[in-house]
């Protein structure tokens, strides 16, 4: 079991409050990621969770049962920190080990749980090394060692991709989202990167200045954002965001069209622009067209065989059922 | 890349730093050789330097006159005994500063600090009087308990600071792994800390064995360390060089050789937060 609900959670840094006012439901076996900006306070929320900072005022229940008060280690959650925090005096067994040794669990069955999580995470090899004589993977793989043993009711990730190069990192997501299919417990993962919440996540919670923007699955707010925010940080590259006569057009204040929803042509179309960057990635190719009528620079996404160049005349229309409308305070019109 | 020294300049560097080290030594060295010479010999004008009559008799003499090894256990016990129980006090309250910290933390550590900067001789009395009225004059248990309180201020500083420089994000690994405040402390902070820790001991062992002003005044016979044992050399029946020098040279030779052994650690635990 592990069920998470947040009710009226607030966390306040002498004047400032970091968080105002949150409530969010967590689901036993979730794969829950807080994404947003740094600074938007998705750490600080991970961390009242965990029970490593105090909350300010509301209640935090995991299974049913009252943790606002308990201190960390009661509260029956693991956490992967980003720095990995290995104790680096001791070796990858004693690291796996430690939780199991505080708990006071048997010897025997310590090394039993240790030997089983090392061969789930491909680190028999390693077990006698210090952290200091592990790559970068291999270190992220002993904090997710430490965290596994105890089988925790959720496990809780802050950022642990970050110190990672780019082709790790994407081997590791794949790791965690196969740890999660395979152990099926609940999931909480903090990360700025949209990317990563988009692939690993079964629910997005969006957050923005300490507020929740929007809470929903990834294609949910791919397709369906609540508001300008959601809009422009989910999705690769950025939705467009026009405002004015343009916008109009579509009945709109404010109207996005995500790169991939705009048609590409040389003769006819909506809107017409100059090519300034184009950015080839074989598959796709990504142009950063400056469109006139006082609409600005536009990215489109097309297809890599499309021959086109810096300095082209191209025209671009979006597809009306792919329109995104908001108001004047920013809020979706449906 | 390296710098270019010139041979010249090399030269220079290290005839100045042999000076330096000479001249910062050359008073043990001094003492050393006096202790083999004999008193007329010690006073002789012009002072001889390697080429006298090399004698062990003062140190005979010191044998047979005091009770050198009862004056070593003392300087051990105390110096020793007042690290140690320093450390034990210093762990929890610099874990304290170092990772709880509130808005006057800051302001103790420079108040504790600020004691140090008191004259000594200034409490010397009403010390003097408490340490009479509950029976502590001339006791190891006296002295232990006023070196710690001297030296602690020192130790709760440097591991302090040593502290400072272990990531906090560790003990909240271990905090969430489920160590309690002590097992934290002891299983992952002390263990991280040893360097630090280490250098700290040394460092006050060598402070308390030095100590004079206080081992002077609240010992006299039973408890009195080697300090007092120096000091006893230097006696109203007149300046006996040659004894004298044989007492300091039997009375600083266990610190000096600790401190040669260890100078790594001392060197790290002096220089520690200048580079990372």
């Amino acid at each position: 079991m592990g069920s998470i609900t947040l009710s009226k959670v607030s966390k306040v840094f002498g004047a400032h409050a970091v968080i105002p006012s949150i409530d969010l439901d967590i689901n036993n076996g979730e794969f829950v990621v807080f994404v947003g900006p740094s600074g938007c306070g998705k750490s600080t929320l991970l961390r009242l969770i965990a029970g490593l900072e105090d909350v300010s005022d509301g209640d935090i229940v995991i299974d049913g049962k009252n943790a606002t008060e308990l201190p960390p280690a009661q509260r029956g959650l693991s956490m992967v920190f980003q720095s990995y925090a290995l104790y680096p005096h001791m070796s990858v067994r004693s690291n796996i080990a430690f939780p199991l040794k505080m708990a006071g669990e048997d010897k025997a069955v310590i090394d039993k749980k240790v030997s089983d999580a090392a061969r789930v995470l491909n680190l028999t090899d390693y077990l006698d090394r210090k952290p200091r004589q592990l790559s970068g993977g291999q270190r992220q793989r002993v904090a997710i060692g430490r965290a596994i043993v105890r089988q925790p009711k959720a496990f809780l990730f802050d950022e642990p991709l970050s110190n990672l190069d780019a082709a790790l990192r994407v081997n590791m997501r794949l790791e965690i989202s196969q740890l999660h299919q395979d152990l099926k417990t609940t999931m909480i993962y903090v990360t700025h990167d949209q990317v990563e919440a988009m692939t690993m996540a079964d629910k997005i919670v969006v957050l923005n200045r300490g507020r929740i923007e929007q809470v929903g699955s990834p294609l949910d707010l791919y397709h369906k954002p609540d508001n300008l925010f959601v809009a422009g940080f989910i999705g690769s590259p950025r939705m467009n965001i026009v405002t004015g006569p343009a916008a109009s057009a579509y009945q709109a204040h404010t109207m996005g069209i995500r790169p991939e929803h705009l048609a590409l042509s040389k003769d006819s179309g909506s809107w017409q622009g100059t090519v300034g960057v184009a950015e080839h990635l074989g598959s796709d190719t990504f142009l950063h067209v400056n469109v006139d009528d006082g609409i600005g620079t536009v990215t489109a996404r097309v297809s890599g065989d499309f021959a086109v160049t810096h300095g082209d005349r191209v025209f671009l229309t979006p597809d009306p059922q792919r329109v995104h409308r908001f108001d004047d305070k920013g809020l979706a019109v449906r | 890349m390296a710098r270019n020294v010139s041979t010249q300049r090399k030269i220079v560097v290290t005839v100045v730093a042999w000076t330096i080290g000479i001249l910062i030594f050359f008073p043990i060295l001094w003492t050393f050789l006096t202790s083999f010479k004999t008193e007329a010999e010690a006073i002789a004008s012009p002072p001889s330097l390697f080429f006298f009559d090399w004698t062990t008799e003062n140190y005979h003499e010191v044998q047979s006159r005091s009770n050198y090894f009862l004056h070593f256990m003392n300087s051990v016990v105390v110096s020793f005994g007042s690290t140690l129980i320093g450390l034990i006090i210093a762990i929890p309250s610099a874990w304290a500063m170092a990772f709880s910290p509130t808005k006057r933390t800051k302001d103790v550590l420079m108040w504790m600090l600020s004691t140090k900067m008191m004259p000594s001789v200034g409490v010397l009395v009403p010390m003097y009087l408490m340490f009479r009225n509950t029976g502590l004059l001339d006791t190891r248990t006296g002295l232990v308990i006023v070196l710690t309180l001297i030296n602690l201020p020192i130790i709760i500083w440097m591991l302090y600071t040593y502290f400072k420089e272990i990531p906090g994000e560790i003990l909240e690994a271990a905090r969430m792994d489920g160590a309690s405040l002590s097992k934290e402390i002891i299983y992952v902070l002390t263990p991280m800390a040893i360097p630090g820790i280490a250098s700290t001991l040394l460092l006050n062992i060598i402070l308390a064995w030095n100590e004079a002003f206080w081992t002077l005044n609240l010992s006299a016979a039973k408890a009195a360390p080697l300090t007092a044992f120096i000091a006893s050399y230097s006696s109203p029946e007149g300046l006996f060089y040659a004894k004298l020098s044989a007492a300091s040279t039997m009375a600083i030779a266990p610190i000096l050789i600790l401190g040669w052994f260890s100078q790594k650690q001392l060197v790290r635990g002096l220089t520690f937060g200048a580079v990372k």
